[in-house]
């Protein structure tokens, strides 16, 4: 469904990505591992279109997506929840989730919105709640939700465990988990190996903008370099 | 009413169109301008240009004024694009400045000799210069320009300027382009200004560079700060008490500058939401007395690590 091809991102005269590549099938979970700098971030920024790249081709349901806003990129089917949620901290559960249907009809935000109230019952506690009044798990929670109300055929999600709690790590991959039933594709991007691994099909190790991995969870979780790094061993 | 009571609703009624306007690229999509008395400038001299020198009515002087200033104020919007905050309110700033030498030095604009005699509009026949029915217009303009405002709060757009005021990395994420938006924000907002400049150049039946400098822009951004940014009351509560008090209080009117910038610094200071904002003191006791129950922010008990 998604296809990355030999790509390059430059910031300026320094190179971040060196010919990526990668794919996401239908339905598929795939995870993105790398420490802090990898290139994990400017990968996700390139497919939503927040970064130009230099060289290289992403693809989308067969439709080459290099040169579209990153509206067009939601219209067709690619949603994010960013780096630290970033949901819209003034603004009640509800109208964030609105935002994430920008411009769908009204019935069709209305049906969403139960499906993922359904998934996210305490985001239904709390909707008219103020966003910034939430817990940080909670508004890992909201941003993931909001992704979804655009009725997304794949999700990116940036650094879902960042700054979260172990245990709220847990119920966050506990809901990325029965997401997969929804028929939606996973592409998670993660310094926190261990606990994406349990939730993916495939996984790629970036290194320094390149990949220099790519495999089973369980093949991955047996690589001596892996676990090395971000296993602990 | 006597003459001078109409001359002066006439005078608050344009500059609440002012505020209003700017208040839905301020307010609303969150971009500070201190250039909005440019667009006011624009409207009133497209007017009196097709009026002076193309001898057109009051109709289509009015029209074509709204038009001209929504797209010079598109274009205009497009380098602020590249701009965010404090270097946005120095772009704006440069617009002002421009525009009102461009009005001084061009020939075409009457230089600092402004354009004068500009026809006193006619309706069915009958031709006037102020009094009541020059007062409905200018009223029926602030219903219009109300509603404009009003609907746009309760539209996607108006949802979309929200989420770009408040985080646009956000905004961003959901896909909405703030680009896109803030030119929608610059263009109506301009445009608005421009049907108030057109009014106020019909009035007056002259148009001078001075009317139109930054100080005005000031002028305006203050009502809305002082009204209540965001809000549909502020900015009209606003605009009607500094427009109107110097005219009753002349001891005034020679400081009215100095008073707008201190106005604007204390409710900074004190009142940031302004003097009818959605938090503020004076609103949160009004919606007491008026029995609306305001329901206090529930905290999620769950602890943040």
């Amino acid at each position: 469904m998604l296809t990355v091809n030999n790509l390059d991102v430059f910031y300026g005269q320094i190179q971040a990505l060196y010919g990526v590549s990668l794919t996401v099938a239908e339905h598929e979970a795939v995870a993105v591992l790398g420490a802090n700098g990898a290139g994990k971030s400017t990968l996700i920024k390139a497919i939503m279109g927040w970064e130009t790249p230099r060289a290289g081709e992403i693809s989308f349901a067969g439709e080459r997506i290099n040169g579209l806003t990153p509206w067009e990129r939601v219209s067709r089917g690619i949603a994010i929840a960013p780096e630290g949620g970033r949901v819209f901290r003034d603004l009640s559960v509800t109208e964030n989730l609105h935002l994430g249907a920008y411009l769908q009809p009204d019935v069709a935000i209305r049906r969403q919105m139960d499906v993922v109230f359904d998934l996210f019952p305490v985001l239904a506690e709390r909707r008219t709640q103020i966003a910034k009044t939430l817990s940080g798990g909670e508004q890992q929670m909201l941003a993931i939700a909001r992704a979804l109300m655009s009725q997304p055929k794949l999700l990116l999600i940036d650094e879902a465990s960042m700054g979260l709690a172990p245990i709220l790590v847990e119920r966050v991959f506990e809901v990325i988990n029965n997401l997969r039933e929804h028929g939606v594709g996973f592409l998670l991007v993660e310094q926190n190996a261990f606990v994406a691994l349990d939730v993916v099909d495939r996984a790629y190790v970036l290194e320094n903008g390149h990949i220099v991995l790519e495999g089973a969870p369980d093949d991955l979780r047996e690589d001596a370099r892996v676990k090395a790094a971000y296993l602990g061993g | 009413m006597s003459g001078y009571v109409i001359s002066v609703a006439i005078f608050v009624g344009i500059w609440v169109t002012l505020a209003l306007s700017l208040n839905i690229l301020t307010g609303y999509a969150g971009q500070v301008s201190l250039g909005h008395a440019a667009f006011f400038g624009i409207g009133a001299y497209a007017s009196a240009v097709m009026a002076v020198r193309y001898g057109q009515p009051f109709w289509v002087d009015f029209i074509a004024a709204i038009i001209i200033t929504g797209v010079v104020g598109t274009i205009l919007g497009l380098p602020s694009l590249r701009v965010r905050h404090d270097f946005l309110v120095l772009a704006t700033m440069g617009i002002n400045f421009v525009v009102v030498a461009l009005f001084k030095y061009v020939d075409f604009f009457g230089g600092a000799m402004g354009l004068v005699n500009i026809p006193a509009p006619s309706f069915f026949g009958a031709t006037f210069r102020g009094g009541t029915p020059y007062l409905i217009l200018v009223w029926l303009y602030v219903l219009f320009v109300w509603a404009v405002s009003w609907y746009i709060s309760k539209s996607w757009v108006g949802l979309a300027f929200n989420a770009i005021r408040l985080d646009e990395d956000a905004a961003a994420a959901v896909g909405i382009g703030a680009a896109r938006f803030k030119i929608y924000a610059f263009g109506i907002s301009a445009a608005l200004a421009g049907g108030a400049g057109s009014l106020y150049a019909h009035f007056i039946g002259s148009v001078f560079p001075d009317t139109f400098v930054f100080v005005e822009s000031i002028a305006i951004l203050s009502m809305v700060v002082f009204g209540g940014m965001g809000t549909l009351r502020g900015p009209i509560v606003g605009a009607i008490i500094l427009k109107a008090a110097p005219e009753f209080l002349r001891f005034v009117q020679d400081y009215r500058f100095t008073i707008y910038g201190a106005l604007l610094v204390l409710m900074m200071l004190f009142q940031p939401m302004g003097l009818l904002g959605d938090d503020s003191w004076l609103w949160q006791q009004l919606k007491r007395w008026f029995g609306r129950k305001s329901a206090p922010p529930k905290v999620s008990e769950e602890v943040t690590p």
